[in-house]
């Protein structure tokens, strides 16, 4: 006697037959019929037919038999919302039922029944259920009103259902509050801009509370909704987390891994001298440790969130590296997640035993597995210095084991071992180079190559071996061709007698025979380095490359700071943010790590202090402090020091500069490149003999250059009095700062409104943050005379003894002249300081910005600024701040920029644009944080201006 | 909230469809099938398989794939632990999983499942209080229903349902009293060539079958409570008294459950009962392997390793074995390459040993990768990381309750490489 019997079919014909039975008088076979109809049900068969035959066995006091009756109509009223209406009746009756499973099942149905009209009827008896007398009714209703929001929203607001739904997280029982909470944030998930679920300390303790003794489901309903809420300060979120740690200990990883992110997000506001940090960070990693021997569908969640954990706090799981050792049984998805965090762990500490553990995965079965170990050695190589040696001989046992696909993957880890580490494992090269028949993956064989162009002069047939390569040039992807192009180039410049032709067969095979743009405009950029200044080309080509940074694969800070908002979710598993996959036009609000306030430092945070703060008006006058006054007045004012004057050299350093820069862009990985200039003359035939100049095309080539390089003066503030007339016996000094090109150059007004003639002008400055000071002496030609004006430019350079001032900007100059000593004090805005130079390499920018450590990020508001992306990106940039990467996120813009000061220091910026809005934020991080302050003065003075 | 269940069997049917919210049509398992085609075999199927509009989370337990769709952003261990009690809650009422069961009890799969989710909101998960509802079939009951015409779904609402105790039905009534506690570890270990342990640590469980009348109120005490340093509560544990005086207190549910689980991490040191030694070569010359293992105790404390199997994958290369083992029944799968020898009992002083050559195909290069053994053992009477109960009192109700406490050491995933 089993339900398969439903199965069976006759001849007649089932429908047929269904219906006789449904209709029978004898409660029993009515019954059976029912259930023959829900097994059929199951398995997808279409019975929508039997619809009010079905509908007619409602009114029973069978409880099983109603119950499978309303399992029907949930499937099927839609199809037949005429036939449903139907069924209402005995919804309203069965509200009002004494029992209260009834009266729970009757408005939990009618909520699933997604038509209209029977909508319509639904509103007083879910009214009265959302205030019954029992919980278990009370709680159904709150989801209830979930499910009528999902159909018409509208009605759910006019008649108030949110309301007593916000009443509901006040309840005296637990799973009511559970469910109000699951319910209102389900609805707040389509509304995002509405204000439902107001998270105050009141509400906050009444969840915390109910997170006690409600199921297991409902504490993840609570502790998701617990993460969205801001705690006032570090007090308050450290009572939250005290209350929320137990939760760790759960059975349910759900419930685990929730209470996880609720602690990773309130640790943000909690000062890391505080003894609680400590303890919390000890109490978060046996967790996640256990998560790792529940199932491997559980595992692989749990590894994903890890990975986001490990990037924001390493500390936690730092003496765990054995848990992700990989058992030869797991399954795929998990083997390559554990891997992948065990070379975030790798540290000096442990490198020994995970080298040893990559060794034996790259004997594996699983090909997938073992590329990855693979690379994963390279990766260890690059991360820990002291390992690179034993990783390379490790590399090389692997090459040795002649399996085609681990001596490719190993080709191409090498290459990046060697430039990280340049001159140190070369000899390898005769080994690799046996293997270069076997390759024959496009990345490997790009890296080959790149090794053969690169130590060309080290490898003896280094022109047969590329010529070899050239056989097949069209059949190879673009990557091998574009690396086959560099290497030759680099070759011809190394060995240029024996290689002529090659380098022309190459050139001519990349601008003519091939379609791909990247690849044309890159040869031709070569030839025309070559065909014009063959020391250039090689200056140029054969520049020292940056080293390559660690980490190659790490998630941007601040998308990194949202997904550990996000932990748990569906969001961390892709890595990517809820806006970039969520489904449909529903907004997304963006989460953010909340800033770290402590309670009892309430005055001045960073974003508050300097909003709309002027920064013009600041007294002229030299501070009293007397040791400074007097240091400046011991300072000899005879003829100034003389520092080299940079002005001329500069401008070409610069232009050399521009273009290398140009050209490294357009010879990296990126295939961005110069895509878009226009050649003005179509390219003409190839010459017959290299050398021969190239008419148009290079000169708009250098057009171009030149065109840039006009561009780089920064902005120049307008002239303010330093001096004015009556301080100084009737010298007004007015001035102001300037960059261009390389130099710095304060430019001055004196005016003379005294009677008499003013000569011997002489000017000193006081020692400084950065060193400033005059780089020649002022010179004034002429005496001048009353009432007369003379505009001077005075070089500076940086070389100057070096005292930090209050503020950093402040600068205290003296003047002499015929007549008197005079002082005054300035503040020069902090852009002049930025070199050209200061555009960091992309990998570097990422690895610097998480090294700085947090508490040295601030944030600005820059307001009032209409400008677009592209147009900020180029006025700072003449100011030579760098744009570095820009990335889209929902309609905001992200520039990420690097800047460099004279000293030496690195700014790294986040600058945040919201189209539209005139109001951006900034975020700069550096190693020196009381720059920053100056950094974003200087971003809002170029913006503004 | 998750909007539909398939039940997926592995020669790729949906057997079963369950809607709670609007319906999904079937078509959306189509990515399933791929994603499914791609893996090689199904334990490979990645969990988490996004589509355009929907995602598919699954879990493959006794070869059926439960895969829930879901919409919107939800938790998605959520979803997963959800399917986990779904497999539970059918074992529990059947007995087994598997797809003629279901098939065969359909409609109470269909109304658990009902019961369990609304609007895809988890409703009633504890298996006592879905027994109240839905009573699962026996034999005697589907007679007795088909005479008196009576149903198996409960007509009132269940006892425990909004209690503070959730877990457990009131009334519960016995003529014997008794509670039984089993204490039982796992080993996961790496085992490296020479012998030495790479990483192991302890997963350890109390399993417990309470059958009290009334509402007992328990407290159970350890020797050594500081191993706990790393456990998952059943939640009628009060982990308030565990945090202060390292006492499990707790009112028991209503049959078997699982009162904890435990982890005892890589960084204690654990003990290994039990070693192999191995010799397995190829060479290049030769198309025949040598091929020997012997399995010995270690650190056992006096006690005796039973059911001790040995499972290795060998090489692709392999064509076949022929061995002799001192004690037990070997098979070697010429076809999946598996090797299992059933080994028994250890006695120290013959140790089993499972010894002969291996043939590879003609000519070919020796295998690239080395054959890991899998091994699994049971020890009785002994929790490997020295765990022991000190006392169970019960108060709250009169009776004398008879106890039982049981410890049990088994293998994991323990893994000797070669």
């Amino acid at each position: 006697m089993t339900d398969s019997k439903y199965f069976t079919t006759t001849k007649k014909g089932e429908i047929f037959e269904l219906k006789a039975e449904l209709n029978s008088d004898k409660k029993e076979k009515k019954k059976e019929a029912v259930k023959k109809v829900i097994a059929s049900m199951t398995v997808g068969k279409d019975v929508s037919a039997l619809f009010p035959d079905v509908v007619n066995c409602m009114q029973t006091d069978n409880l099983e038999l109603k119950k499978l009756v309303y399992l029907y109509l949930m499937n099927y009223a839609k199809s037949q919302p005429d036939m449903a209406i139907m069924a209402v009746n005995t919804f309203v009756k069965d509200c009002e039922d004494p029992n209260p499973l009834i009266r729970a099942l009757a408005v939990r149905t009618m909520g699933c029944i997604r038509v209209d009209k029977i909508t319509e009827y639904l509103c007083e008896p879910l009214r009265k259920c959302l205030k019954d007398e029992d919980p278990y009714v009370r709680k159904t209703a709150a989801v209830c009103v979930a499910k009528l929001h999902d159909i018409n929203a509208q009605l759910v607001e006019d008649q108030g259902f949110l309301d007593t739904l916000k009443d509901l997280i006040s309840d005296s029982n637990p799973m009511v509050v559970a469910n109000a909470v699951a319910a209102l944030s389900e609805i707040a998930e389509s509304h995002p801009s509405s204000n439902l679920l107001d998270l105050n300390p009141q509400s906050i303790n009444k969840l915390l509370t109910a997170l006690n003794e409600c199921t297991e489901w409902g504490q993840i309903f609570i502790l998701d909704c617990l993460a969205n809420y801001t705690p006032k300060d570090d007090r308050e979120a450290q009572s939250i987390c005290e209350r929320v740690t137990p939760r760790l200990s759960h059975a349910n990883s759900a419930v685990v891994l929730s209470a996880v992110k609720v602690l990773m997000k309130f640790m943000e506001m909690l000062s890391k001298d505080l003894d609680y940090y400590g303890t919390l960070l000890k109490k978060l990693a046996p967790p996640l440790v256990t998560l790792l021997s529940a199932e491997p569908e559980l595992q692989y969640v749990a590894l994903r969130n890890i990975n986001l954990i490990v990037q924001k706090r390493p500390e936690i799981l730092k003496h765990e590296m054995k848990v992700f050792f990989v058992k030869y049984n797991d399954p795929i998805y998990v083997k390559l997640e554990k891997l992948d965090i065990m070379i975030r762990l790798a540290s000096q500490a442990n490198i020994a035993q995970v080298l040893a553990e990559l060794k034996e995965y790259a004997t594996e079965v699983d090909v997938d597995f073992v590329r990855k170990a693979v690379r994963a050695i390279g990766r260890c190589a690059i991360k820990v210095e002291q390992s690179a040696e034993r990783c390379v001989s490790t590399l090389l046992d692997l090459i040795q084991t002649k399996v085609n696909y681990v001596v490719q993957e190993a080709i191409v880890v090498i290459k990046d071992i060697f430039r990280k580490y340049p001159n140190k494992y070369e000899s390898v090269i005769a080994t690799l180079c046996e293997n270069l028949d076997s390759l024959d993956e496009p990345e490997a064989r790009a890296a080959m190559i790149w090794i053969v162009g690169e130590y060309a002069e080290r490898i003896d047939n280094a022109d047969e071996l590329l010529e070899s390569f050239l056989e097949g040039f069209h059949d190879e992807s673009t990557q091998v061709q574009l690396q086959l192009l560099t290497a030759i180039v680099k070759l011809f410049l190394k060995k240029p007698t024996e290689t002529q032709e090659l380098v022309q067969q190459v050139l001519s095979l990349a601008t003519q025979d091939s379609d791909n743009p990247d690849l044309r405009d890159r040869g031709y950029i070569y030839w025309r380095l070559l065909s014009t200044d063959p020391v250039a080309a090689k200056e140029v080509v054969l520049a020292e490359k940056p080293l390559i940074s660690e980490e190659t694969d790490l998630i941007e800070p601040t998308l990194l700071d949202e997904l550990i908002c996000y932990i748990g979710t569906l969001a961390s598993v892709y890595h990517k943010p809820p806006s970039a996959f969520v489904e449909g036009g529903r907004g997304v609000v963006h989460k953010s790590l909340p800033p770290r306030t402590a309670s009892n430092e309430s005055t001045e945070s960073p974003e508050t202090a300097p909003a709309g703060a002027p920064t013009a008006e600041q007294p002229d006058v030299i501070p009293t402090q007397g040791d400074l006054l007097g240091d400046l007045l011991n300072l000899d004012l005879g003829p100034p020091v003389s520092g080299p004057p940079l002005t001329t050299s500069s401008v070409q350093m610069g232009a050399v500069d521009l273009l290398g820069g140009g050209l490294d862009s357009l010879m990296g990985d990126e295939p961005e490149g110069i895509g878009d200039t226009n050649f003005g003359a179509p390219p003409p035939a190839a010459p017959a003999r290299l050398g021969a100049p190239i008419g148009s095309g290079l000169s708009d080539l250098f057009d171009l250059t030149s065109g840039v390089g006009t561009l780089s003066g920064s902005y120049v503030p307008p002239k303010a009095v330093w001096l004015p007339a009556m301080k100084a016996k009737g010298l007004e000094i007015s001035g102001t700062f300037m960059r261009q090109v390389g130099s710095i150059s304060m430019d001055l007004q004196l005016t003379n409104k005294a009677l008499q003639v003013m000569t011997d002008f002489a000017i000193q400055f006081n020692r400084n943050s950065f060193g400033l000071a005059p780089a020649a002496p002022l010179q004034v030609h002429a005496p001048l005379s009353p009432n007369q004006t003379v505009e001077i430019s005075l070089p500076l350079n940086t070389v100057g003894s070096v005292m930090k001032m209050d503020p950093l900007n402040n600068l205290q100059v003296a003047v002499k002249n015929n007549i008197d000593i005079f002082y005054f004090s300035t503040l020069y805005p902090l852009h002049i300081l930025f070199v050209e130079d200061g555009k960091m390499d992309r990998q570097m920018f990422l690895a610097t910005w998480k090294d700085i450590p947090n508490e040295n990020e601030a944030q600005f508001q820059i307001r009032d600024c209409s400008l677009n992306a592209e147009a900020v990106s180029t006025k700072l940039q003449n100011s030579n701040i760098f744009t570095i990467a820009k990335r889209n996120v929902e309609g905001q813009d992200m520039l990420y920029q690097s800047l460099k000061l004279t000293n030496g220091i690195w700014v790294l910026a986040e600058l945040r644009i919201q189209p539209g809005s005139p109001s951006f934020t900034l975020s700069l991080k550096c190693r020196a944080p009381e720059v920053s302050q100056h950094v974003y003065q200087a971003y809002e003075t170029i913006l503004k201006n | 909230m998750i909007h539909s269940l398939f039940l997926i069997n592995s020669s790729g049917d949906i057997f079963l469809e369950k809607h709670w919210k609007s319906v999904v049509s079937r078509s959306v398992c189509d990515y399933f099938f791929e994603a499914q085609e791609r893996a090689t075999e199904a334990e490979n199927v990645p969990p988490v398989i996004p589509t355009p509009h929907h995602y598919l989370l699954s879990v493959y337990r006794h070869k059926i794939f439960f895969v829930a769709v879901i919409q919107t952003e939800v938790p998605p261990l959520f979803v997963i632990e959800f399917l986990h009690r779904v497999v539970d809650t059918f074992q529990d009422y059947f007995g087994v999983c598997s797809e003629p069961v279901i098939k065969d009890n359909v409609v109470v799969v269909y109304e658990v499942l009902e019961e369990m989710l609304d609007n895809g909101f988890p409703l009633a998960t504890e298996s006592n209080i879905l027994k109240e509802l839905i009573k699962p079939p026996t034999i005697l009951r589907t007679v007795v229903n088909t005479i008196t015409g009576s149903t198996n779904v409960g007509e009132q609402l269940p006892t425990g349902q909004l209690s503070v105790v959730p877990w457990r039905r009131t009334g519960v009534k016995y003529t014997n009293n008794e509670a039984y506690f089993d204490v039982i570890e796992e080993i996961d270990a790496i085992i490296d060539k020479s012998g030495s342990t790479v990483t192991a640590e302890i997963q350890g469980v109390i399993d417990a079958c309470v059958k009290l009348t009334g509402m007992p109120d328990l407290t159970l005490s350890f020797m050594n409570p500081r191993l706990l340093d790393d456990v998952s509560f059943h939640p009628c544990v009060r982990f308030k008294r565990w945090e202060s005086e390292r006492i499990l207190s707790f009112i028991p549910p209503d049959g078997n459950f699982r009162l904890l689980s435990y982890h005892v991490s890589a960084q204690n040191l654990v003990a290994i009962p039990v070693y192999v030694k191995h010799s397995i070569s190829f060479r290049d010359s030769s198309s025949l392997g040598r091929f020997e293992i012997t399995v010995g105790p270690k650190q056992t404390m006096g006690k005796t390793i039973e059911g001790v199997t040995v499972l290795s994958q060998m090489p692709r290369g392999v064509l076949n074995m022929s061995l002799t083992p001192s004690q037990g029944t070997h098979t070697f799968d010429p076809v999946t390459k598996m090797l299992s020898w059933d080994v028994g009992k250890i006695n120290p002083q013959k140790l089993p040993s499972l010894k002969g050559t291996m043939s590879l195909q003609a000519g070919a290069s020796k295998p690239d990768e080395n054959p890991t053994i899998n091994l699994q053992f049971k020890i009785q009477q002994l929790a490997i990381s020295g765990l022991k109960v000190n006392r169970l009192d019960m108060y709250g109700e009169k009776y004398k309750p008879f106890k039982g406490i049981k410890y049990m050491t088994k293998a994991g995933k323990f893994q000797v490489r070669t």
